[in-house]
């Protein structure tokens, strides 16, 4: 699979401090990548980057496998944490307006924002003022501007504060048909439970540098500590636990660390043959919040 | 340049469609009608109510003769002050005026009495006075026996007509560049017109592209807007947008001013103008008035027009981009706190107005040395030198200026997309001097 986007070592000084420190990250087309870390971290200065607002200091970017240009931003669609639309514009103008800054014919535009006001449930928005909706709808309306010029590659800073429930699910639903249909997107947020739902793949950047990279997945198998519980029925003999090291054990359920998968089936059997109940097993992943204060933590 | 297109109509055509522009656009032409007519009611109002006077012209010096004043309406009596009094009910009046035998003719004093039970407001005083006045020299001349036609021919009408001391082979044979008596005058108004409009359209749209631009940046819509566009174009297309705005009253006004103007004097049936004309100039005799008026039309005819409009645009968009350019710059670095937008918008400021009061100084004295410069020097020269054109300044004065000018626009331009590229994306940083210093001095 060939790449949407690519890091070499992008650096980024601001006056006194170093915001982007040598990234470099490579993100498959077609993928959800999850863009994190902690306030001040770096993110919003490398999506600034990526999305030609500013300029990195050294390093390359490749977008589809061409170094960025000013053409590129025509296929990125941005979702700022600080969101903003001109207040007194009605919907459909700024919707337009956006749209055609981006490269889209004004037929093309209005076509395009007709369809997504649909699916959004917008119909009848099209002369309203944006001071006149809730911030709720304004955080719609901004959203169907950041898809409606068909982008390649969209960026979603914390694209769901803000929302209702609703909102947020119908959104999420969007984003998830847009990548089916092939659109890439960078996810950024703090919010790790979001990330574990919808990303693939996650970059996580503090002070300015990459400290880790990788597929969920994939990453959750390399910062395991191969914990396992077990649920049981019955007494656990006691002399069979004193060569295991015990993590938790409480009422029915028992937590130990293993070296591997394979002891911890051969404790089971031990336990099964002991005449104990086992009703459940299970390999206790770390989440992804978990591995993201490690790291923080760690480094800093 | 597509995108730059763009933003030129998004900003122009969201200020145009506003009710408020509409009707500041068409109202103030009106506004400006409705006080021209009613300054020139004032000016030609002359105190309604007419009076009827007994002149008791006790040493017949008048020979029972005077003309009626506006609203004066005299007729003489023999009587003495109390039959006239007496007989008041059978012969009405409002007022007696009685003039005592003048004891010597070569008297240079003479009161008159003014018997009334009302008021004798300041402009029916004066007009009586005249009046009387003139029947006195009138008597006097005949009294002295002197010749009334050799008096009038003793006042000689005085007008200084400047010549240049040098003039070039070509010149010569021009008549039109001799200037007139009128040539300073004319001038001043023409310059005057043009420096205080330039000071309006500097002000007024260069704080409307300031505005424009720290709504953005509070309004969080420039971080959107500049993931599509370079933050260049963006303040370009503001700032020729706006002008665009600015300009369009301009050619409205400019249009609708003197319709307004005309069709005021059609309903209301009188000239204004004419009434103010009229009160300020009545001691002046008519056929000066009709010199004049000639006089006028032909410097006005000699004015270098050619020279002056072309100037005038050039320095319009000149002026119209160095300001408003570095109020763009100055937006961008105001962050959320208003208060401090007092402080950085003061050094621009600061010359608009100083080169508005040079303006004023250089109409009086347009080629003094502070006029000379101030013209040239390029943060004043979009105001102060429009006011000279009129005065046929130096070539070498226009050129110096508007080549100055032009670089202080460009540079202007260059250091003020500096800034505004930076100063749009910094929330919560306050952009002090330093600060501002930093962002026009650091890499992108």
């Amino acid at each position: 699979m060939s790449s949407i986007l690519t890091t070499e070592k992008v650096v980024k000084r601001y006056q006194n401090h170093l915001a982007v420190d040598e990234v470099s990250f490579d993100m498959k087309k077609g993928t959800i990548l999850g863009l994190l870390g902690p306030n001040g971290a770096g993110k919003t200065s490398l999506i600034r980057i990526i999305t030609s607002i500013t300029k990195a200091d050294s390093g390359r970017i490749l977008f589809d496998g061409e170094e960025l240009t000013g053409y590129h931003p025509r296929q990125i669609g941005y979702l700022p944490e600080e969101r903003g639309l001109y207040k007194k514009m009605k919907v459909g103008e700024q919707l337009l307006y956006l749209a055609q800054l981006k490269g889209l014919t004004k037929s093309d535009a209005k076509s395009n924002i007709h369809r997504w006001m649909e699916i959004f449930h917008m119909n009848g928005w099209w002369d309203k003022k944006i001071e006149e909706l809730s911030k709720g709808m304004q955080q719609k309306v901004q959203f169907v501007s950041t898809i409606a010029h068909g982008p390649k590659l969209i960026i979603l800073d914390e694209p769901f504060t803000g929302l209702d429930p609703i909102n947020t699910n119908l959104i999420k639903s969007q984003i998830s048909r847009l990548n089916e249909e092939g659109t890439s997107v960078i996810f950024s947020t703090h919010r790790m439970e979001q990330v574990e739902e919808i990303c693939e793949d996650i970059v996580l950047i503090n002070n300015g540098k990459n400290i880790l990279e990788g597929a969920v997945d994939d990453i959750k198998q390399t910062y395991k500590d191969n914990l396992f519980r077990f649920k049981y029925e019955g007494t656990l003999p006691e002399h069979m636990l004193e060569n295991v090291s015990v993590r938790s054990q409480n009422g029915e359920y028992l937590t130990t660390q293993m070296p591997s998968a394979r002891e911890a089936n051969q404790f089971m059997g031990a336990l099964m043959n002991a005449g104990v109940i086992i009703t459940d097993f299970k390999e206790i992943l770390p989440t992804l919040n978990d591995i993201f204060i490690k790291k923080v933590t760690a480094k800093s | 340049m597509k995108n730059l297109w763009l933003i030129i109509q998004r900003e122009y055509l969201t200020r145009v469609k506003k009710k408020s522009f509409i009707l500041t656009t068409l109202l103030a032409p009106l506004a400006i009608a409705l006080l021209m007519v009613v300054v020139g009611l004032i000016f030609s109002y002359q105190g309604d109510d007419a009076k009827d006077i007994v002149i008791i012209d006790q040493a017949n010096m008048f020979d029972k003769k005077i003309k009626d004043q506006r609203n004066f309406f005299f007729r003489f009596s023999d009587k003495s002050l109390e039959d006239v009094i007496a007989s008041r009910d059978n012969e009405p009046f409002d007022a007696i005026l009685v003039i005592p035998d003048l004891p010597d003719v070569k008297a240079k004093r003479h009161t008159i009495f003014y018997y009334s039970d009302d008021q004798l407001d300041l402009d029916g005083s004066d007009a009586l006075q005249r009046a009387i006045r003139d029947k006195l020299r009138d008597y006097k001349i005949r009294e002295m026996e002197l010749d009334a036609e050799q008096l009038d021919n003793l006042y000689t009408q005085v007008t200084i007509d400047p010549e240049p001391l040098t003039r070039s082979e070509d010149e010569a044979d021009q008549s039109e560049d001799n200037p007139s008596p009128f040539t300073s005058v004319i001038g001043a108004i023409i310059g005057g017109v043009m420096g205080f409009a330039m000071y309006m359209i500097v002000f007024i749209n260069g704080m409307m592209v300031m505005r424009s631009v720290m709504e953005e940046k509070m309004n969080r819509v420039v971080e959107v807007m500049i993931s599509s566009v370079k933050p260049f174009y963006l303040m370009m297309g503001k700032i020729i947008g706006v002008g665009a705005v600015g300009l369009t009253q301009i050619i409205i006004w400019v249009i609708l001013i003197p319709l307004i103007a005309t069709g005021a004097n059609l309903i209301f049936g009188f000239d204004s103008q004419q009434a103010v004309m009229d009160s300020a100039a009545s001691d002046i005799n008519p056929e000066d008035l009709e010199l004049m008026a000639s006089q006028v039309m032909t410097e006005l005819r000699a004015v270098n027009w050619w020279l002056i409009v072309p100037c005038f645009i050039i320095f319009f968009f000149g002026g119209y981009i160095i300001y408003a350019s570095l109020f763009a710059g100055v937006g961008s670095a105001i962050g959320d706190d208003l208060a401090e937008s007092q402080a950085l918008t003061m050094p621009l400021t600061i010359p608009v107005i100083l080169a508005l009061y040079i303006m004023f100084a250089a109409l009086r004295v347009p080629n003094s040395t502070l006029a000379v410069w101030s013209s040239i020097f390029p943060l004043f020269s979009p105001i102060v030198m429009p006011a000279r054109l009129a005065f046929n300044p130096p070539a070498w004065q226009i050129i110096l200026s508007i080549l100055l000018m032009i670089a202080t626009a460009v540079f202007s331009v260059w250091i003020s997309g500096r800034i505004y590229r930076t100063g749009i994306l910094m929330y919560g940083k306050k952009g002090s001097f330093k600060e501002i210093w930093k962002w026009m001095t650091s890499r992108q």
